[in-house]
């Protein structure tokens, strides 16, 4: 519909780790000046309950993505090795810690 | 070219996913009206989140305590949170915030018309609560699996921050009930001016919702306005009759058959008029909105200025 508003702040994506041990997880996006105040709006926004410990923000036009088609070619080469898969792998029962 | 060649097959795609209640994603392939309509539904809907923090917004000074200043200020924080969350799942159809906030504003775009009535007694905040923001769970739960992925995130948190208003508003209502007659006095006046304006919250009765069907078959929505009004209806009765208060609905009674409760309908002929923008509040709400986004100019553009200085500043 239209790509840059003149004056409109840049998009971050916003990332939260929940608590130690956890990934930082994707939780969604907002706009801010710069890269101190996305960090400070994403604490306003996505962490108003003590959801995280550490945040992550990044512009959202510095990400490069995939073709989101679940179709698409570049899973396919996944797609055929069963054999990466555990459960390939016939082992009797009466085989133990296996 | 190559895309009209392939559109059929993508569509295909498309009805499948829906049809298996897998989500669709900002990036997939997606039917223009689909795209139309999630984007109006979830505009909307983060339109009436940020509208929604006027009427209350007015009692945060006056509330009685510090408790409740407290309690109401993170309320109205939070609804501004769901305005955001719901802006950003929006623009992720290539929708700007600069655009959606023009539309708001110009009233291209709508928002919910429960905040079209005003906040007039403290009292309000709790109905607010226990019946709006009641009402408001009602619809928003179904949608945490709605067929729009980002949509559906969003919901999920809300939903999860929304219980918290709901059960302060009633604690609130509570509250004044163990009170003196004049305060129980003013809640009962309270619900009889929320009761059909949060009825009429689940949008006009089903053979008058002409959206409904195809936003049904896209999975956008998964309950029709009429299931979800007899479901806030059942819901609300019982914590009426905990809190001592009444509705102001003659027709309002158990149907032992249906095993649910028989109402009356709200006044569509008023529903109708607040959503042309003949409500009480709607110029006000509006004008107000208005106002703080050209008060909040300066602000925006001076953040940008500082981050653009700074930006050289370290080349």
């Amino acid at each position: 519909m239209s790509d840059e508003v003149r004056g409109e702040w840049p998009l971050y994506e916003v990332f939260v780790r929940g608590k130690r041990g956890l990934n930082h997880v994707h939780v969604g996006s907002l706009h801010a000046p710069d890269d101190a105040m996305a960090v400070r709006h994403a604490r306003d926004v996505y962490t108003r309950r003590n959801e995280g410990v550490s945040i992550w923000v990044v512009r959202s036009d510095a990400i490069t993505a995939s073709s989101p088609d679940e179709k698409d070619p570049l899973f396919a080469p996944s797609g055929d090795k069963v054999y990466r898969h555990p459960t390939f792998y016939e082992i009797p029962d009466n085989v133990p810690h296996m | 070219m190559s895309s009209a060649v392939a559109e059929p097959e993508l569509a295909a795609q498309f009805d499948a996913t829906v049809r298996r209640k897998d989500r669709i994603e900002p990036r997939d392939w997606m039917p223009d009206a689909y795209r139309k309509t999630v984007v109006r539904q979830v505009a909307q809907h983060a339109h009436s989140e940020i509208i929604g923090m006027q009427p209350e917004g007015q009692w945060i000074g006056r509330a009685p305590s510090l408790r409740r200043k407290a309690i109401l200020l993170a309320k109205v924080q939070d609804e501004a949170g769901h305005g955001l969350y719901l802006y950003s799942a929006t623009e992720t159809l290539g929708v700007s915030r600069d655009e959606l906030t023009e539309m708001l504003i110009s009233g291209r775009q709508k928002y919910s018309s429960i905040f079209n009535y005003p906040a007039l007694s403290y009292a309000d905040v709790g109905t607010i609560g226990w019946l709006v923001d009641g009402a408001a769970i009602c619809n928003q739960v179904p949608l945490c699996r709605t067929s729009f992925g980002p949509y559906g995130r969003a919901m999920i948190r809300i939903c999860k921050e929304e219980s918290f208003h709901q059960r302060q508003g009633f604690e609130l209502l509570m509250t004044m009930m163990r009170g003196t007659d004049e305060q129980r006095a003013m809640v009962q006046e309270s619900v009889n001016r929320f009761w059909w304006p949060a009825l009429m919250m689940f949008g006009p009765p089903d053979d008058a919702s002409p959206n409904t069907e195809q936003s049904m078959a896209w999975g956008i929505k998964t309950h029709t306005n009429d299931e979800l009004r007899q479901r806030f209806v059942d819901m609300s009765v019982p914590q009426a009759k905990a809190l001592g208060v009444t509705f102001p609905d003659p027709d309002l009674k158990w149907n032992e058959e249906r095993q649910a409760h028989d109402f009356g309908q709200p006044d569509w002929d008023e529903f109708w008029d607040v959503v042309k923008g003949n409500g009480p509040c709607n110029a006000q709400r509006i004008a107000h909105r208005k106002q703080a986004c050209d008060d909040g100019a300066w602000v925006r553009e001076a953040a940008m200025a500082f981050a653009e200085k700074q930006k050289v500043a370290t080349a």
